[in-house]
């Protein structure tokens, strides 16, 4: 096993001891259950959103709507729980101290941690479209899926095109997670770094809902949550997709490098 | 640095400089500890012993100078010049929520193959294996400590940094750590203690460096340190006047006072024995005649208090020659 797998492999360990984690992971999971739960009991529905209509046609809609819900804040803030967490809890418990004398290199570290922030973003995604997808199947079967052109998707189809969303989807939430770890490297200060992640993500979308910002919203990060809607129209829309794939690997790429720099240059002492 | 460093010298360290905006923390320090030394580095509080462990174990780049770890730069090549070095600063530090054998696991597999298969026999040295499936964060100080130690030795060190390895424990337990570092030197790893508990340094330490303010006022030998005190006599006799007429008298006695019931007075052995003769042959009795010699305590306060006079400089050049 490499170098960096070995730290991967225990970052992961690491997270999978910490309550945070099973927070962050609880809370994904624990959203589409509250969603089929709350539209079983109440006859209105989502009308206003993307396959919001049809959301009890299939239990293939669920998951797409609850993705369109948890883009606002409550993605951002799970994926920053950790990600803001997971240099600063280190710095401030002394154990960066502990690894750093070690005979592994800081960029080798620093690949297991930003590893190991989007093994955690990509499953809490995945398992809330998991969770949703099982108990909204349950309540309204596994039938086709209608396009947001209209047209039917047979629901082998519809789950394909669930998973390639889902792709796209935690395409931004990785530039929100790199974002956090680069704060997280920077600050040392976990709380800091977790609530200044969010505000960035908020930010994003405040500037996309101000008036006069038209040109630039397609280019702000909070815009690609809505990228996978190209899959779901017939023939297929590439364009927003390319787009939030290109730009993303941007907002992720910044971050990620200067979180490396500077966790590659930074003095550890007390903090 | 030349070529010319063994890379054999555990620590060879030359103008070390460590600035936060304004404040030095620690500045132009010179360290050399020799294979084999069980080396104690002395200071007050915020004298800059942290700081410089903390650039030895490339935890933080100094602002000037190189440090050479068995020859080995820490600031140019990371964690690879730590290779046969182990330690911790300002305490070891363990994930809490992990067990004794986690974090020991974790750091084995941060560490070399071979570091795996180690974990029972450390557990068991720092006397924890009863204790090692428990989560760290329900030890005590002292077993934190210890389990400081078994992470350290978990990588065969030969070269080992513990930053007050017994601030913190109780009498027993800074008993047990002594017995085990003394173990450690006579095993033959390196030590580099630092400490502000001279007792300590007094009974483990053979070489010791003082800093003061950023700045080494003394490095070498510990005994050499101790032969720079001020030697001095205390002598009770059953006439203190006429003593101390005769010893006013008497050439090679200096800085002679009467103190508490009886003559201090400093003096070289021979000029001691011609007074003892001197009052005897004028019928005063001795009653005691005690040879006193500064502490390492009153060398380190005399060193790091007021305006001391720094003692380093050639001792350094010795020690780095």
């Amino acid at each position: 096993m490499s170098a960096i797998a070995k730290v991967y492999k225990w970052e992961l360990l690491k997270l999978t001891a910490q309550k945070r984690t099973y927070l962050g992971v609880g809370a994904a999971i624990l959203v589409p259950i509250a969603f089929v739960v709350a539209l079983s009991i109440q006859k209105g529905g989502p009308n206003d959103i993307p396959l919001g209509r049809n959301i009890r046609d299939t239990g293939l809609a669920t998951p797409f709507v609850v993705l369109f819900f948890m883009s606002f804040w409550a993605f951002p803030l799970i994926t920053a729980l950790v990600a803001g967490d997971i240099v600063a809890s280190e710095s401030h418990n002394g154990t960066l101290k502990t690894i750093l004398t070690r005979s592994r290199q800081r960029g080798q570290v620093f690949a297991g941690k930003a590893l190991a922030v989007i093994t955690y973003t990509a499953v809490v995604v995945f398992a809330m479209a998991a969770v949703g997808l099982v108990a909204a199947s349950i309540k309204w079967g596994f039938k086709p899926l209608t396009s947001l052109s209209g047209t039917k998707i047979a629901a082998g189809h519809s789950l394909g095109l669930l998973v390639a969303s889902l792709a796209v989807y935690l395409l931004p939430l990785i530039g929100i997670a790199c974002f956090g770890l680069l704060l997280s490297t920077i600050t040392r200060n976990s709380a800091a770094s977790v609530v200044g992640t969010l505000m960035f993500a908020l930010l994003m979308q405040l500037i996309g809902a101000l008036p006069g910002t038209e040109p630039i919203r397609p280019y702000l990060l909070s815009a690609q949550f809505s990228a996978w809607h190209g899959f779901l129209r017939t023939p297929a829309d590439w364009t927003p997709v390319i787009r939030a794939t290109w730009l993303c690997l941007l907002y992720i790429a910044v971050p990620l490098v200067g979180a490396y720099l500077v966790f590659l240059r930074r003095d550890v002492a007390g903090d | 640095m030349s070529d010319a460093i063994p890379a054999a010298t555990p620590v060879i360290a030359r103008d070390l400089v460590k600035r936060y905006g304004e404040i030095v923390a620690v500045n132009h320090v010179d360290l050399t500890v020799e294979a084999g030394d069980v080396f104690g580095y002395l200071g007050p509080n915020g004298a800059g012993k942290t700081t410089s462990l903390r650039m030895l174990l490339g935890l933080i780049r100094p602002t000037e100078g190189s440090i050479r770890l068995f020859g080995r730069d820490p600031v140019a090549e990371g964690a690879a010049a730590l290779d046969g070095v182990a330690g911790f600063v300002e305490g070891p530090r363990f994930y809490p929520y992990l067990s004794a054998r986690r974090n020991l696991r974790l750091l084995a597999d941060y560490d070399d193959r071979a570091a795996r298969t180690r974990i029972d026999e450390m557990l068991e040295l720092v006397d924890l294996h009863t204790r090692a499936d428990d989560r760290v964060g329900g030890y005590s100080h002292g077993m934190r400590q210890r389990l400081g130690i078994a992470a350290s030795l978990l990588r065969a060190p030969r070269l080992l940094l513990l930053d007050e390895p017994t601030t913190g424990l109780d009498p027993a337990g800074m008993r047990d750590m002594r017995a085990l570092v003394k173990r450690l030197a006579n095993e033959g790893i390196t030590v580099l203690l630092s400490s502000h508990l001279l007792s300590e340094v007094e009974e483990l330490c053979n070489r010791v460096a003082i800093i003061r303010s950023g700045r080494i006022v003394y490095a070498g030998e510990l005994a050499d340190l101790m032969a720079t005190a001020t030697g001095g006599y205390r002598l009770s006799c059953t006439d203190l006047d006429r003593g101390h007429a005769i010893g006013l008298a008497q050439p090679g006695i200096l800085d002679l006072r009467v103190d508490g019931g009886a003559l201090c007075f400093s003096a070289e052995p021979g000029d001691v024995a011609e007074l003892t003769i001197a009052l005897g042959e004028a019928r005063v009795g001795i009653t005691a005649l005690v040879a006193e010699k500064a502490t390492l305590e009153e060398l380190f306060l005399g060193l790091t208090e007021g305006d001391a006079p720094e003692l380093a400089e050639p001792v350094l050049v010795e020690a780095a020659a």
